[in-house]
């Protein structure tokens, strides 16, 4: 898998923005003031991320976004030491990771810490509000 | 429930490309040589093909792309098409053949597979993953390196153990003279490789690579009235999909190859013990752990015991992937691993198992979204 980097001439890249569509957009708002939602079906109470027009245990579209308390665990991450696209050139090495909320929906991050190898498995994480390329984005960092 | 089919068919013939960089070949023509090889192995004419099955490019979807194929060999099949579950599609795509010839909807079939993300575009390796770029969510190898993660932590699984799969696959690949990599590993050498994307580094990731394989599939008393010199029966079948996102499925370190691998062992009447040999799809490392685990041959959480000290080499309780497997011998989503299948029971292959009269063979695809398992017998 050899990805070429590009370098400094090139116009300065940007990464793809998210698919802000008519049901996404509530929670990009949301992100963007320093809140975290996720949505509530009304009709079986399940909880879910990333956003959907029906639940995906009852799939009816009887549902709310409700704000979440912040509280998550987390399940894994990995660290890069390399970068796959050129807006994230300079980023190396850096952490992505899966965390899961409180309330049961599990989403992408990155953990906000010094050494990413010294986290734990299952550690509780809490929610803090951060800005990409314009766009609100949910950080954790350790309890 | 059904007849069972264990045994009804056979692979009767194999053919494949040289595997590595085979610049200016479209996937079209090495399809159509990967073909001609197949039917010249089997001994079977052309045009007493009667269905295409197709896995298509991963580096490019294109519509239609099994009628394509079947202009570009001068056929009319009366199946024929593309089945898109990843690198799952070989197994699966035998499978429904063996169905469809059972069923009487078709006699002799082709199942086939090119790719040039070496010399073409690799980008379907790299790209963002949905809506997370924005947290530098990039490249398939990530959500694997995130399930072996999880799996470390979860189960204690130790890096030896992931080292152990790359070191038996860069062993046999290394006496296989079709092998794209043919440069051994020691266990040293790989816990000293600095991260890619830790935990993995670069030995725990598939190779790259362009070529084609493809095999035919009739059923056992054809091959018979035509005089198939080495027919090779298909005893067991089995699916299962995992189909949650890595990010979103409740169980990191478990999949629905268990649901496969039961069920092709109980359509042979076998059990794990009872396989000789293994082809286990490793485009990671951790993929062909958790596949042992989830088919039984270790618990969970068991398995750094099972694969050390060479148990998973030629000479072990069960030699795996014995020309190399996507680590070694080409990075191909999987027809090489049923290949080198038929090869251990034909008892031609390169690196032999001796006595070999059972081969388990697993496919999957996407980030361990789809499953397939495939046992061979004589």
């Amino acid at each position: 898998m050899n990805t070429t980097v590009q370098t400094a001439s090139k116009p300065k890249a940007t990464l793809p923005d998210p698919d802000i569509n008519e049901v996404s957009k509530p929670y990009w708002d949301a992100l963007k003031k320093g809140k975290l939602t996720f949505q509530h079906c009304r009709k079986c109470g399940n909880n879910w991320l990333p956003a959907r027009g029906e639940c995906p245990k009852c799939l009816e579209a009887d549902w709310a976004w409700h704000d979440a308390s912040g509280k998550a665990k987390l399940i894994s991450w990995v660290v890069f030491h390399r970068a796959f696209h050129p807006a994230f050139a300079d980023r190396p090495p850096y952490n992505v990771a899966v965390v899961e909320l409180a309330e049961g929906p599990r989403m992408i991050t990155n953990i906000v810490v010094e050494d990413a190898e010294k986290l734990v498995i299952d550690q509780p994480v809490t929610f803090m509000p951060a800005e990409e390329q314009g766009h609100g984005i949910a950080r954790f960092r350790p309890v | 429930m059904g007849a069972n089919l264990s045994g009804k068919a056979v692979i009767s013939g194999i053919g494949a490309t040289r595997f590595g960089a085979l610049p200016g070949r479209t996937t079209i023509s090495m399809n159509v040589e990967a073909i001609r090889k197949a039917l010249n192995d089997a001994g079977v004419e052309k045009d007493a093909v009667d269905a295409l099955y197709v896995k298509c490019p991963t580096s490019k979807f294109e519509l239609m792309y099994g009628q394509k194929l079947a202009e570009a060999i001068g056929l009319q099949p009366r199946i024929g098409g593309v089945w898109d579950s990843g690198g799952s599609s070989n197994v699966i795509m035998i499978s429904q053949a063996i169905m469809a010839i059972e069923a009487g909807q078709c006699e002799i079939a082709v199942v086939t597979f090119a790719d040039n993300p070496k010399t073409g575009s690799a980008a379907s390796y790299s790209q963002p993953r949905g809506d997370d770029a924005l947290y530098g969510w990039f490249a398939v190898l990530s959500s694997y390196a995130m399930i072996a993660r999880r799996h470390m932590g979860e189960l204690g699984t130790p890096r030896e153990a992931l080292g152990a799969v790359a070191v038996a696959a860069r062993r046999h690949g290394a006496q296989n003279p079709n092998a794209q990599l043919r440069k051994p590993l020691a266990l040293d050498d790989y816990m000293n490789l600095p991260p890619m994307v830790a935990p993995f580094c670069r030995d725990d990731c598939t190779l790259v690579s362009d070529g084609a394989a493809a095999v035919v599939v009739m059923s056992a008393e054809r091959a018979r009235k035509m005089g198939v010199a080495k027919p090779v029966p298909v005893l067991g079948f089995g699916f299962g999909q995992t189909s949650w996102d890595v990010t979103q499925r409740p169980d990191m370190t478990s999949t629905q190859a268990k649901v496969a691998g039961e069920t092709a062992l109980k359509m042979a009447g076998l059990k794990p013990k009872d396989m000789d040999v293994a082809q286990i799809y490793d485009c990671f490392t951790i993929t062909a752990l958790m596949t042992l685990e989830d088919y039984g041959f270790a618990k969970k959480g068991q398995i750094a015991d099972f694969v050390k000290g060479g148990n998973i080499e030629i000479g072990g309780e069960l030699p795996m992937n014995t020309s190399g497997g996507l680590l070694s011998e080409t990075g191909m989503p999987g027809m090489q691993l049923i290949h080198e299948g038929v090869r251990q029971m034909r008892g031609d292959a390169s690196l032999q198992v001796k006595g070999a009269k059972h081969c388990i063979i697993s496919n999957q695809g996407g980030v361990m979204h789809t499953h397939a398992a495939l046992i061979l017998g004589q």
